[in-house]
């Protein structure tokens, strides 16, 4: 396993938490991160690089699985917006903003709220920065 | 108060009447019994013929068997009514059972008439009436093949006699038709028509005669039929005689009660059914309505509808009869329908004839050349479905344009007016389908079949259904496209082609040629399965692992809670001691509840994502490969113990099922795939339950096809016969690879092999006959694949990239999940429901532990 030295609990200043480095993610392909006040996250690698953060929680199936979904896109308004599919009963969101797109005939469970908390991401030096 | 109706007969015209009854009679105002003579519930005699071709009497059942259950209605079966007392208001069974009724119905159909000739009663003389008829007949053919070629005849040329003659054939009985008149279905199609269908029936391999009229039937020396005698002096040998010279009304209970008789036999009935006594009615083949008796089943259900309505104070009316036929003959297309003898004064006849392609086709018209009156089709119906409904109406456009060969001619599009009847046998007009669109929301042709009937008796009407069902869903705007996906506005069987003929090996190639965006849910995994079969490479290798649904990436099958369950691959079920028990000990060390799925292997629930590897070096260590439980591919090949050890057994099943096991594991396909073998006609493997069943008998394998469970169980279809298991295996290749290449998304064998070209019997001239010429490339297919399959666990495992995909949290992998929450139950664990999580964390005492929870017992 290739975990980094960095202690998942450490945040710098301005808030921001290294949690990986980018080659740690596989291209469209998410991963889930343990945060150090114990909120998983699921991190996706686009193939243009960018990395989104959205809540590993799924709502509709109240398990921790999201970052275990199909990455795509959807065309909304003539632009492609990346998405994931959650793998437990494939509600789309939008991994920019967490907005579900599809509910698939379901309703969250437990009166959740449908959409994903989103986190911002940032890559300094070829490691993937989360910030709260 | 409740009324009683006795319906005399249980064919198919009386289930009909029950049916319509009770679905209207919701107030119970009627309670419904019903004698019939035969021992079995109402089946659907049409389709006799399939009977023949590996249907057994249960697929022959009409409608909801639940109608049997319903506390209003009793079936007494295999007790015939023997009086009718018209004073008393009673009938009488040979049982001696005496019912009184409010209403009496005679529903007792036809008898085949035997003419009185010698030797008609001879052993291997047979009537096609009942299954029973028919099992006999087969069983006589049977036990004649086992030390010769058995040679049939078949006395009649009409519908019956054709289909009789198909099924002696089918029989590998070498059949000879004579027919009286001088040609072919001489009741439905004109001599041009007669002799197009007469060298159809040649290609078959069955001989016809005309103007044959026989005289007497010779036994043999060995006892049974041996020869037939002809007026013209000719002979011909016959080891078996089918005599289907007509059918005649069992009028005799109504004779003997003094009801009024028609001319030429039958009960006479007014435009309402009713009887000469308005106690009476009378339904179906022994009815003379409107002067004669029609042995249709179209015309008997429409007169059961009138029944029913008229009981429940109705006040519809019998139309007239609707004649139009088709031949259910394998190879052989006829239909005839309307006036097809152009009887009507000033009709015109368009005629369009292909001799050498065996076509001819006539299209009757009013004298103006515009409304269309009848037609005849032979060696090519494909019309029939959409011109029969239009009989009475005016065609657009010049009626010839019907005729041409598809492509050819350009015949405008038939917009049916919703009057327009589209099934005739259970009397469902374009209309009623509309409306299961636009009313009742179905959205595919199951639910339009399931919500109107349409289509569920003869099926010729199912192109029609469909056509219709998809212009209404495009109207109402719903996507009926095979477009797969946002991305990709091929089908999935498009696709496939199109990948494959090009070469194409990764996604990103394959999106930027063929679709759009980046893919979703629904394509990738699809282009992951074909590219599975096109170009075979491990399940995480590259960019493909970007593609996997979540139980292909890790190789496991998700659970509700997040966790994995684990299935080790027992071809065949097959499983020794040292591998129970180390499947077992891997269960107890790692804490995972154990089941014994369906298909006679092993699953193994809660292990987490991260502890797959080391769950999977243990099973690899101990021999085990994977299961492929999680993918869209062959799951398992069940299989019975077979004549290793049963008394009964007459091949080795099991060693079968672990050779189709081994060779088709892996096999990456557009919905699972399940296989059975059992070792004799007792089908202890349940294989006629699976998408590939096979089926021991002395002489080889019978292989069947199409068969599931699930929400819609299915049984499969024969499709084909005493296989070595050199050709068993290859049939199952290319079958496989056909569906592969050529089935939608998420769509079984079942349904793929009622929509793939030509059905059922499409399906066996690509595989048997190489049809379309791709047979040695499905075979090389299928070789490549059995050459480059590896375990992909085992692979996963050699693999430290491969491994990093495994870890709970990529900052740290071997940190739990910290959600997960498990319960002892009966000696296992199980996930904590939400209840038991949130009375733990208000401190009540419930046994709540992650997944190293330890049990027991």
């Amino acid at each position: 396993m290739t975990a980094l030295d960095v202690a998942p609990v450490q945040a710098d200043v301005a808030g921001w938490t290294v949690v990986c480095r980018l080659s740690d993610l596989a291209p469209e392909r998410g991963a889930a991160a343990l945060l150090a006040d114990g909120d998983q996250v699921a991190l996706f690698r686009l193939v243009d690089d960018r990395v989104f953060a959205v809540q590993q929680h799924d709502p509709f199936s109240d398990a921790y699985v999201i970052s275990r979904g199909i990455v795509g896109s959807r065309r909304i308004d003539d632009i492609d917006v990346p998405t994931v599919a959650s793998p437990m009963y494939k509600q789309v969101f939008a991994l920019q903003t967490g907005r579900c797109l599809d509910v698939a005939g379901k309703v969250p469970a437990r009166g959740l709220l449908p959409d994903l908390s989103v986190w911002p991401v940032r890559v300094r030096d070829g490691l993937v920065e989360v910030a709260r | 108060m409740t009324q009683h109706l006795v319906v005399v007969g249980g064919g198919m015209v009386a289930q009909r009447l029950v049916e319509a009854l009770r679905d209207r009679d919701v107030a119970g105002t009627w309670r419904i019994t019903v004698l019939a003579e035969e021992p079995r519930r109402p089946y659907d005699r049409v389709a006799l013929t399939s009977y023949f071709s590996g249907r057994d009497a249960d697929d022959l059942a009409l409608g909801d068997p639940a109608l049997w259950d319903d506390p209003l209605v009793t079936l007494v079966r295999d007790d015939a009514v023997v009086t009718l007392d018209r004073t008393a208001k009673t009938v009488t069974t040979k049982r001696g059972r005496t019912e009184r009724y409010d209403h009496l119905v005679m529903a007792t159909g036809s008898s085949a008439w035997v003419p009185p000739l010698e030797g008609a009663d001879l052993p291997g003389v047979f009537v096609y009436r009942t299954v029973d008829d028919v099992a006999e007949l087969r069983g006589y053919v049977e036990k004649l093949s086992q030390d010769r070629v058995v040679k049939g005849a078949v006395l009649g040329g009409g519908l019956l006699g054709l289909e009789a003659a198909g099924a002696l054939q089918a029989l590998g009985a070498k059949t000879t038709v004579l027919q009286v008149g001088t040609h072919l279905m001489s009741a439905q199609v004109d001599l041009g028509g007669g002799e197009a269908l007469r060298r159809l029936i040649n290609q078959l391999g069955v001989g016809v005669r005309l103007n044959a009229m026989t005289t007497k039937i010779r036994p043999h020396r060995r006892g049974g039929v041996g020869r037939l005698e002809l007026a013209d002096g000719g002979r011909l040998d016959a080891d078996v005689v089918v005599i289907a010279a007509g059918v005649r009304p069992r009028d005799e209970l109504g004779r003997a009660a003094d009801l009024s008789i028609g001319e030429r036999g039958g009960i006479v009935v007014d435009d309402t059914c009713l009887t000469s006594d308005a106690d009476i009615s009378a339904v179906g083949e022994v009815a003379c309505i409107q002067g004669a008796c029609i042995g249709l089943v179209a015309p008997g259900y429409a007169m059961a509808e009138i029944t029913a309505d008229r009981l429940l104070g109705g006040s519809s009316t019998f139309p007239g009869a609707d004649t139009a036929t088709k031949l259910k003959l394998s190879g052989v297309d006829v239909a005839s329908f309307g006036d097809a003898f152009a009887t009507t004064p000033g009709a015109l006849e368009i005629v369009w004839a292909d001799p050498v392609g065996g076509v001819y086709k006539k299209l009757v018209m009013s004298d103006d050349a515009r409304t269309l009156l009848g037609g005849v089709l032979v060696g090519d119906a494909s019309a029939y479905a959409s011109l029969r409904p239009m009989l009475g109406r005016e065609l657009p456009g010049d009626p010839a344009a019907f005729l041409l060969p598809e492509g050819g001619g350009g015949a405008p599009e038939l917009e049916l007016p919703d009057d327009a009847g589209v099934c005739s046998c259970n009397n469902v007009s374009a209309g009623t389908i509309r409306g299961a669109v636009t009313e009742h929301a179905c959205t595919d042709l199951g639910a339009v079949k399931a919500c109107t009937k349409a289509g569920t008796s003869c099926g010729s009407c199912l192109p029609l259904v469909k056509k219709l069902m998809t212009t209404e869903l495009t109207k109402q705007g719903v996507t009926v496209s095979s477009a797969l996906c946002e991305h990709f506005s091929l089908s999935r069987a498009q696709l496939y082609d199109a990948i494959r003929v090009s070469g194409v090996s990764s996604f990103t190639a394959v999106i930027e040629r063929f679709g759009t965006g980046r893919g979703c849910d629904i394509c990738r995994p699809t282009v992951a399965s074909i590219l599975a079969t096109t170009s075979p490479a491990h399940v995480l290798e590259g960019e493909r692992a970007a593609l996997q649904d979540t139980n292909d990436h890790v190789m496991a099958n998700l659970q509700k809670d997040g966790s994995y369950s684990v299935v080790p691959r027992i071809p065949g079920g097959e499983v020794t001691p040292e591998g129970l028990i180390a499947i077992g000990s891997v269960a107890k060390e790692f804490g995972l509840y154990t089941k014994i799925t369906g298909g006679q292997r092993i699953d193994l629930f809660g292990a987490r994502i991260d502890q797959l590897p080391v769950i999977w070096g243990r099973l690899v260590d101990a021999g085990f490969e994977s299961g492929h439980a999680y993918g869209k591919s062959l799951r398992t090949v069940k299989s019975c113990v077979g004549s290793t050890w049963c008394r009964f057994g007459v091949q080795d099943s099991v060693a079968l099922a672990v050779m189709l096991e081994l060779r088709y594991r892996g096999l990456r396909s557009p919905h699972k795939i399940k296989l059975g073998v059992s070792g004799c006609a007792r089908e202890c493997a349940e294989a006629r339950g699976k998408d590939v069943g096979v089926i021991a008998t002395d002489k080889g394998w019978n292989v069947y096809v199409g068969g599931n469970g699930g929400f819609t169980p299915r049984h499969a279809q024969l499709l084909a016969e005493d296989l070595s298991t050199e050709d068993l295996v290859r049939t199952i290749d290319r079958f496989l690879l056909y569906y592969v290449r050529t089935a939608d998304r998420l769509q079984r064998t079942a349904p793929w092999i009622d929509e793939v070209e030509g059905g059922l019997d499409g399906v066996r001239s690509v595989v048997l006959e190489d049809s379309l010429g791709i047979c040695a490339d499905l075979d090389a297919q299928m070789d490549a694949h059995v050459d480059e399959y590896e375990d992909e666990w085992r692979a996963t495992l050699e693999d430290p990239e491969k491994l990093r995909r495994f870890a709970s949290f990529v900052n740290a992998p071997e940190t739990p999940d910290p959600s997960l929450a498990y319960v002892p139950e009966r000696g296992q664990s199980r996930p904590a429901t939400l209840d038991e999580r949130e009375a733990a964390l208000r401190g009540e005492p419930v046994l709540v532990a992650g997944t190293t929870l330890e049990v027991r017992s």
